[in-house]
């Protein structure tokens, strides 16, 4: 399980552009937990995620793991118990290798890596039929270099590669943004799927109320580096993207400008 | 041309080549541009010839070049992973500092090695001429070296390599420590310069001070000239790909060298060299320019 407490994380402290992303942002998600973050632009979820990941070190804070704390610990160290998928679809795979070949690469995650070969025949069945379940063909393209794909495969098999090899946390971030509405729902059901099938402990990132309120067992809402709203269970059932509008207002005393949230 | 000169050219070429498959390493594989090969090349040469000249085995001497090369790589590494230098400048102040390390290591200019015992004339066959002999060793040493890269960069941690330089935050969230993958490249990377650099002083007769200059231009010349005459990504097709590359090109410099029609001289290399990477270079757009209009 993840436990992340009052974690600080300031931006060019001391200058005109100082931003304080984190302010004393505290989380505890227990195993097999699927949570969804939303909150607005600036609200501190990526930050948050890079905390947790490790590509960002806090200032302040603490981030357990199954009990071990890794707030000082690198992004390569901390991926034996962390799994991600970026917004990018081109951040989570190396476009000059081939599909075997970066799934090879995630079947290692926070593994020794010695001077056995990378591809090994029993792998590359099981990728094959990883892949098939995808229903997009890429079963048969193996050895086609991955920057030949489209955006929404290249999402797809990062999903499959962050469930390769078990992790204590899957961290995604807004990893249907990029995509378009169509690809994104196929990628979204996938989520759910590979989540369930894994049991995963789950932090999703998104900008859709509607998504954060469809996927997963609890939502969480982000403020100015601080969390301010966690509903779960029966509460969260009875909510429509309107009432968590309404919360989130009367948390905050203060009107949402618009734009602030896409009510997608 | 000549038989002589032609084996001679191929000399050359394959001796190259192995400066062409480090370049591949740090350039294509690790997108690190890296200049110590300018350094890491002469203080190949500089090691073995001295090591050799001081009455240690050639074979002794060839693969202290080699470590010493792989060394220097992972000074360049170093500087740029742990001191964040930017990895061009890295490279460059590698290669200057180098300049004055090869110095003070051959106490001169210049080591000659004449009558010593070399790799070559050591494992020379009976009734083989050295003119004869010397390429053919030196192709089995590149086949070896190309078959130990293509074994290498295909295993668990030469993919890691491999992954560093194509996506370095997508590395390090798989778990590869990437700062050190780096370093280990780049020592591989420099160690073949060096071994080329051991190489090419036992059949030029010495080690000199200024045989590393333009090393960078040469290998990089090669591996431009080795994908445009085979375009692959695979690794097992871009190894061989950059060892044509390096024996083309020196054979198109020897043939510039010793048309005498032409009117070129030994001074005009380095032009020659431009005006080859130049047309390397252009040829891939214009094949593209092509290809768009049959269509």
């Amino acid at each position: 399980m993840l436990s992340a407490q009052d974690l600080h994380l300031t931006f060019n402290p001391g200058t005109p552009i100082e931003t304080r992303a984190l302010r004393g942002m505290s989380l505890d998600i227990a195993p097999g937990q699927f949570v969804t973050v939303i909150g607005s632009n600036g609200a501190g979820k990526s930050t948050f995620l890079n905390a947790i990941s490790g590509d960002q070190m806090v200032d302040r804070g603490r981030i357990a793991i199954d009990g071990l704390d890794v707030t000082n610990q690198p992004v390569w160290a901390r991926a034996q118990r962390v799994a991600r998928v970026f917004q990018d679809p081109m951040a989570g795979t190396c476009e000059d290798l081939t599909i075997e070949e970066n799934m090879a690469l995630a079947q290692q995650r926070g593994l020794r890596r010695g001077l056995r070969r990378a591809v090994k025949p029993a792998a590359r069945d099981m990728f094959r039929e990883r892949l098939a379940t995808l229903g997009l063909g890429l079963e048969n393209r193996l050895s086609d270099r991955i920057g030949l794909l489209s955006g929404g495969q290249r999402q797809a098999v990062s999903l499959l590669m962050a469930a390769l090899q078990p992790s204590r946390i899957l961290l995604l971030d807004e990893h249907t943004a990029a995509l378009d509405p169509r690809t994104a729902d196929f990628v979204l059901q996938l989520t759910s799927r590979i989540v369930a099938d894994n049991q995963l402990t789950t932090m999703m990132v998104t900008h859709s109320m509607r998504q954060a309120l469809d996927v997963g067992q609890r939502t969480v809402m982000l403020h100015q580096g601080q969390v301010v709203l966690d509903v779960s269970g029966e509460q969260r059932a009875r909510m429509d993207v309107p009432d968590l509008l309404h919360m989130f207002e009367k948390v905050r005393g203060e009107k949402l400008s618009d734009d602030a949230l896409l009510l997608g | 041309m000549s038989l002589f000169s032609l084996l001679g050219a191929l000399e050359i070429g394959l001796i190259f080549s192995l400066v062409a498959l480090g370049v591949l390493i740090s350039f294509r594989l690790l997108r690190f541009p890296d200049l110590t090969v300018d350094g890491s090349f002469p203080l190949g040469g500089a090691v073995c010839a001295v090591l050799i000249a001081g009455g240690y085995s050639p074979f002794v001497a060839t693969l202290a070049a080699t470590l010493a090369g792989a060394v220097a790589g992972l000074i360049t590494g170093w500087l740029n992973v742990r001191l964040k230098i930017m990895d061009l400048l890295a490279s460059i102040l590698m290669m200057i500092a180098l300049y004055s390390v090869n110095l003070r290591i051959m106490g001169g200019p210049n080591v000659p090695l004449i009558n010593d015992p070399t790799v070559f004339n050591m494992l020379q066959p009976a009734g083989l001429d050295d003119y004869w002999w010397r390429p053919l060793l030196l192709l089995l040493i590149v086949m070896a070296a190309k078959l130990a890269m293509d074994w290498f960069f295909s295993t668990e941690r030469g993919l890691a390599i491999r992954a560093t330089g194509s996506n370095a935050r997508m590395a390090r969230a798989q778990g590869i420590h990437t700062g050190a993958m780096v370093l280990l490249g780049m020592a591989i990377s420099n160690g073949l310069v060096g071994l080329a650099g051991a190489l090419f002083a036992q059949t030029q007769g010495g080690s000199d001070i200024s045989m590393g200059i333009g090393t960078i231009v040469i290998g990089l010349a090669a591996v431009i000239v080795g994908e445009s005459i085979l375009p692959s990504r695979r690794l097992v097709w871009a190894t061989l790909a950059v060892i044509l590359g390096a024996i083309v090109y020196r054979f198109f410099i020897a043939l510039a060298l010793n048309s005498d029609f032409i009117g070129l001289k030994a001074q005009d290399l380095n032009l020659v060299t431009a005006v080859l990477v130049t047309i390397a270079l252009v040829i891939p757009q214009l094949r593209r320019k092509l290809a768009a209009r049959g269509r």
